[in-house]
Parts: C-alpha cells; structure tokens; sequence
C-alpha cells in the first residue's frame, strides 16, 4: 500500500544533500502538506465523485531515477503523433524528463532541467511561480507531485518567438514489470509575444496499473498566444491525475483542448488565471467513456482583472459503466468588472448504467459583469436518429454520424492540421467498435 | 404498390388510426385530407416507421412486402420516402455527406457497389437543378438555421437523389408561402413518373392546386370517411371539414 510511510521512505531516500536552485526547500514544504492533508477521501469537496484514495491501496513503484534505458526509440516510434517529423518532442518516462529520447527542433524553445534553469538565470521564476497550482489544488495529490520534483523541466519560449510547428510532449509509462506511479513535472514561460502550440499526451507500455500525477505550470505574458491540447487514450490500466494551471500575466490568448477517450481513472484539473487586463481564454473538452473508465474535468477560470473573456465549452458522451464528473468553477474577483465568462457543459448518456455529475459554480464579487452557464444531460436526439434512418441510413451508421456531428465543433477547435485528423480518426474507431 | 389493409395504430396506449383501407397504384398521386387531430401524420409516421407508434391491427403491404416488418431504413431502401413535417437541424453533419451516406447505404442494401464521387457530384447537379436548391446550402449543416422554405426544398432534394417509389409528403406546405409552395411543388411534379406514386397529406387544399391529385381522401377520426377525386378537394375548401363532421355524427347515430 503506498501510505504517507512510504512516501516518507521514499521522500528521504531522495533529497539530495545540495540546494538545487531552491527546490529542496519547496520540496521539504510541500512534503510537510503532503502528510498534513494526505490523500483526499470521498470527503472532500473536490473529490467527492473521484475516489482517488482506491489507487493509494495499490502497490505502484516510484522510480527513483529515469528509466530511459528501458524505453528504446522503437518504443517511442509507435506512440509518436502525426506532424512529429518537424515538431520539437520532449518525452518524459516515468515521470522523469528524458534527455536521449528529446527533440528541440525549433529555434526559440529552450528546454532545460528544472533544477539548472533554477540554478542558472531562471531562479527567480522558478521561486515565483513554481508550485503557483497549489493555490488552486489545495490537496495532498498536489502538494506529492511537488515533493517529489525530479527529473522535471524547464520550458521557455523566446520573446516574440512566433514558433510555427508545435511542441510535442510524450509521458511515456514504463509499466512492463510493475506498477507504475510517475509524476512528471514541468514549468514553462511563453515570453513577450511569443506564439506555440503544445501538446501533451500518455501511454503506458505494458499490462500492469500505471498511475500519472502530473501536474504543468505555464505562465503566459503581455502578447503572447498558446494553445494547449491534451489527448488521453491511454489503455483501462491506466489512471491519471493531470493538472494544467495557466496564468494569463499579461494582455494574451490562450486556447485548450481537452480529449479524454480512454482511460481507467482520469482527473483533469485545468486552471486558467486571468492576471492581467483584456485576457481571452478559450476552453474546450471532449470526453467518450466507456467500460468502466471514470473521466472527471475540473475546470476553474479565475478573472482577477477586469475585460477578460472566457468561453469554456465541454461536451460529453457516455456508455457502458462509465461514470464523468463536470466541475466548472468560474471566479470573478471584485476589481474583474466587465468579465465575459461563458460555461457550458454537454452530455449524452448512450447506456442505462453510465451517468454523470455535472456541477457549474459560479463565485461573482463584480458588479458589472456578464456571466452564463448551462449544463445538459440527455440522450441521444431519437428524432434525429429517425430522419437518418428514414434516408436509409442503418442505425448504427445513423447514431455514428450522430455523434460524429455532436463532436465536431470541439473537434474543430483542435488547430493543427495533422493532430485533428489523427484525433476524427481516434473517435470513429471508437464509434465503430462503440456502436457495434 | 402499396395496399393498407384495416390499419389501427396508436401512441402512448391512444388510439389514433381506426380501420384505414387504401390502395395506391404506381403513377397515381393521392391526397390524404382531414382536420386537425384526425390521424394524417400518425399515418405517415406509422408508414415510415417512426418507432413511438404502435400497430394494434392491420397489414400495410409495399411492393409486395410487409412494410410492417421492415425498419425505417429498409423501408427507404425499399423505395419509401417521407419529406418531414419538421424536418431535423442537425448542427455538424454536413447535408453533402449525410445525403452521400443515404445514397451509398441505399445502394449497399440493394447490392449496389457506391457511387464513385464524380457521378454522385453529377446526380447531385442534375437533380439540384430539379429542385432549384442553391449549392451553398447543402455545405451547411443538415437544416440548421435553413428557412421553412428551404428545409422543405431540402426534404424534396433528398427525394430527388434517392428517387423513391412512394414519396409520402407530410404537411409539405406547412409554414410556406405561395412562392416556396409553387417551388416545392414543381420539383415534385418534376420527379413523377409512371413507375413512381405521390402521397399528399395536407389540411389545405391550396397545395393541391400544384401537385394535382388523382383522388382524394378525407381522414376523420381515424378512418377514410370519403374517397373522391380532387372536386372533392375543391368542396372541402369550399365547405370546410365542417360539412365532413356532421355526416359522420348522423352517421353515428
């Protein structure tokens, strides 16, 4: 079982006796809240739905150093996504930031470790905004990442670095021989201007449990444009806690996908901070379950200064044992007047025995605001469904185009050319083998 | 083609259709009239498929097979086709591929190998052409934010490419005007033939002053209580359903 005692073991056997750019001591700090808050149970507000504590009764192995070895570049060929002929790739294998397997192939991207960007020139940031997500994860899941930052990496994208193919990044499970619990770690900083398109996604090689708590922190300033995608279709032995904190320090854009397609457990915490005046962010989510795979998408946009935009947009669909959880927390600070912040969260349930909690919150001190939310449950439009069969169409051929149709304005969000055909092409498989 | 044989239909445990007896020959267009609530649509539906109603009595047969028997879709690909009172707005399926899809399904269902590109982009020209229907409403999502009139140009487009042998128009001039009438009516009259036969269901008789009957049914309480030929149509307009109403009340006593 992997009690605190464990991880103290664990913790102990690790920290290093050097400074480390000051990471020791916010390791120190955060293994303290580790022990304080433990790992939430069902008590807890924020994980009333997603019973984390069942994966803590597992035995998974911490690796204490990369495994790079075991992951050769065959290994990596098959899991590599479409584009990444000119993407800059960074692979992280069992938590721990590979250095062999990485590609940087676009100039304006400095990829360091974590520890030298803190030792070298970077020192400030990393003290200012590493572990800046704990202020929103108030919970031992967090606060374990954080204790246990090694291997981790340091992202910087140039002032006014327009960078034109996106960055690839591959959290890669070893779960060959035991089970896995990895957290990989990284920090970035998208400078002045700059424009980069990043996206993250997860595989395990191997039958046994794998367990990822991750957590990215990006700070975005004056100028500047992100889009950030997740993909997650990572087999049902594997299990998740992934969490993207963004803060917007400056006038900037930013745009999130997220697409949940398999999993075991998965919880999704995406925080977007808007920091800064005339901020626009963009969320966006699609989830397909089935079997008995659990999906939770907590989302929070905080509006800490006023004429920021959010539109958040979630659409689900739901089969077998499934289960999904929507939390979507919307703060509006009282200096955040004429805040824009639309939410809504969509679902459609395709079998009696799946379900779904979708929960909206909306924390308003502004006055002067605009402010809409809405969440639906339903089945698939049975009407529709008849007008295509009514053409001939088949009813499988019928509910798949259906769903095809319901999905697409997600899927159109996902800009980059090679990434949204590889992702159609994910979920018309699964529709196929879904729908049969 | 098709022969309805004492049909009692209902939804929700309500019974709508009481005892319907019709025949239709190929190259005849029949109307089917009545007021408001005497079943007209619960017959398209039931002769379409619509899953919600069900058959208590009765036999439908459609070139030579039981309708009854068969699901929507091979109803279709049997040659039968409903243009929707309402038809659906799907947002993101695009009206091209949707009506791509039926097409080929159809053709699958027959044995047919699909069409290749060219010569459904050349069926499709032609038959847009038939229909007066603009190309850049078929790039759109299937009917969402299409007008009244152009979701039934859309209805009369698909019956186009799939070329049924039974078209059942359910309230067809439902929410048009005379214009947007006079082009969906031109399009159907365009597609008759002598192998292919016209169903109109209507409450007004103006729609049938375009697409002109060859008999007319009126639909009262579940059952045809008058069978004619389009004068009879003409006196409906002339006299309402009133007249219809009170010779089955005396009939009823």
């Amino acid at each position: 079982m992997n009690t605190i005692a464990y991880f103290k073991e664990r913790f102990d056997q690790l920290q290093p006796n050097d400074d480390h750019g000051g990471l020791d001591k916010l390791r120190e700090q955060a293994f303290q809240a580790f022990s304080n808050m433990g790992i939430p149970g069902s008590k807890h507000e924020e994980w009333k739905y997603t019973r984390v504590a069942g994966l803590f009764n597992k035995e998974f192995q911490l690796p204490a150093d990369p495994l790079t070895g075991s992951i050769s570049t065959e290994d990596l060929n098959k899991l590599r996504l479409p584009g990444h002929e000119l993407a800059s790739e960074i692979v992280f294998v069992n938590g721990f930031y590979s250095f062999s397997l990485s590609r940087i192939r676009s100039t304006g991207i400095q990829v360091l470790a974590l520890e030298e960007a803190a030792n070298n020139g970077y020192r400030e940031f990393v003290a200012q905004w590493l572990g800046d997500s704990s202020h929103y994860q108030k919970d031992g899941i967090n606060a374990l990442n954080t204790a246990f930052v090694h291997g981790a990496v340091f992202i910087n994208v140039d002032k006014g670095a327009r960078i034109e193919h996106p960055l690839y990044i591959y959290h890669i499970t070893d779960a060959r021989s035991v089970n896995i619990l990895s957290q990989p770690r990284s920090l970035m900083s998208v400078n002045e201007g700059a424009q980069l398109q990043v996206v993250e996604n997860y595989t395990t090689l191997g039958s046994n449990e794998s367990f990822t708590n991750q957590v990215m922190e990006i700070i975005v300033e004056n100028e500047a444009r992100l889009e950030y995608y997740k993909i997650q279709n990572d087999g049902t032995n594997t299990n998740q806690v992934s969490t993207t904190h963004i803060r917007q320090i400056g006038k900037s854009f930013t745009h999130t996908v997220t697409i949940s397609l398999n999993g075991g457990l998965v919880r999704n915490n995406l925080n977007v901070v808007l920091d800064a005046k005339n901020c626009e962010a963009h969320l966006y989510g699609l989830y397909f379950q089935t079997g008995q795979s659990h999906l939770d998408n907590h989302t929070i946009v905080d509006n800490m200064k006023p004429n920021c935009l959010s539109n958040e947009l979630y659409k689900g669909i739901l089969n077998g044992h499934s289960t999904g959880v929507f939390n979507g927390k919307i703060f509006v600070r009282q200096p955040a007047q004429k805040t824009n912040a639309y939410q809504s969260n969509k679902n459609i349930l395709l079998s009696d025995s799946c379900s779904v909690n979708t929960k909206p919150q909306l924390e308003i001190f502004a006055d002067d605001v605009k402010c809409t939310h809405g969440c639906t449950v339903g089945r698939l439009n049975e009407e529709g469904l008849f007008y295509l069969q009514s053409r001939g169409i088949s009813e499988k051929t019928a509910r798949n185009l259906l769903l095809s149709a319901y999905s697409s304005d997600i899927l159109e969000q996902v800009k980059p050319f090679a990434l949204r055909g590889y992702i159609e092409k994910l979920i018309s498989q699964r529709l196929e083998k879904d729908l049969s | 083609m098709l022969t309805i044989q004492n049909l009692h239909a209902g939804i929700e445990g309500k019974k709508i259709l009481n005892g319907i007896n019709l025949d239709i020959k190929a190259g005849e267009v029949h109307a089917i009239m009545g007021p408001n609530g005497s079943g007209k649509s619960t017959l398209a539906s039931v002769l379409a498929g619509r899953s919600d109603y069900e058959v208590l009595e009765g036999s439908v047969e459609f070139l030579g097979r039981d309708l009854l028997d068969l699901s929507p879709e091979q109803r279709a690909a049997e040659g039968l086709f409903l243009a929707f009172q309402y038809p659906v707005e799907i947002p993101g399926l695009n009206t091209v591929n949707f009506i791509k899809t039926a097409v080929n399904e159809v053709r699958k269902y027959r044995g047919e190998a699909p069409m290749d590109a060219v010569a459904f982009l050349k069926r499709m020209k032609e038959k847009m052409a038939l229909v007066n229907i603009e190309q850049s409403l078929l790039s759109r999502s299937l009917n969402e934010g299409f007008s009244g009139g152009e979701k039934k140009r859309n209805e009369i487009f698909q019956m186009a490419m799939l070329e049924p042998r039974l078209a059942i128009l359910d309230e067809t001039d439902s929410g048009l005007d005379i214009d947007a009438i006079r082009i969906v009516s031109n399009g159907v009259n365009k597609l008759r033939n002598k192998d292919n036969a016209v169903l109109v269901v209507t409450h007004y008789q103006r729609l049938l002053d375009y697409i002109v009957p060859d008999f007319v049914h009126v639909l009262y309480n579940g059952r045809i209580v008058k069978s004619g030929t389009k004068e009879l149509a003409h006196e409906l307009e002339e006299r309402g359903y009133d007249f219809i109403k009170n010779e089955n009340s005396v009939e009823a006593v």
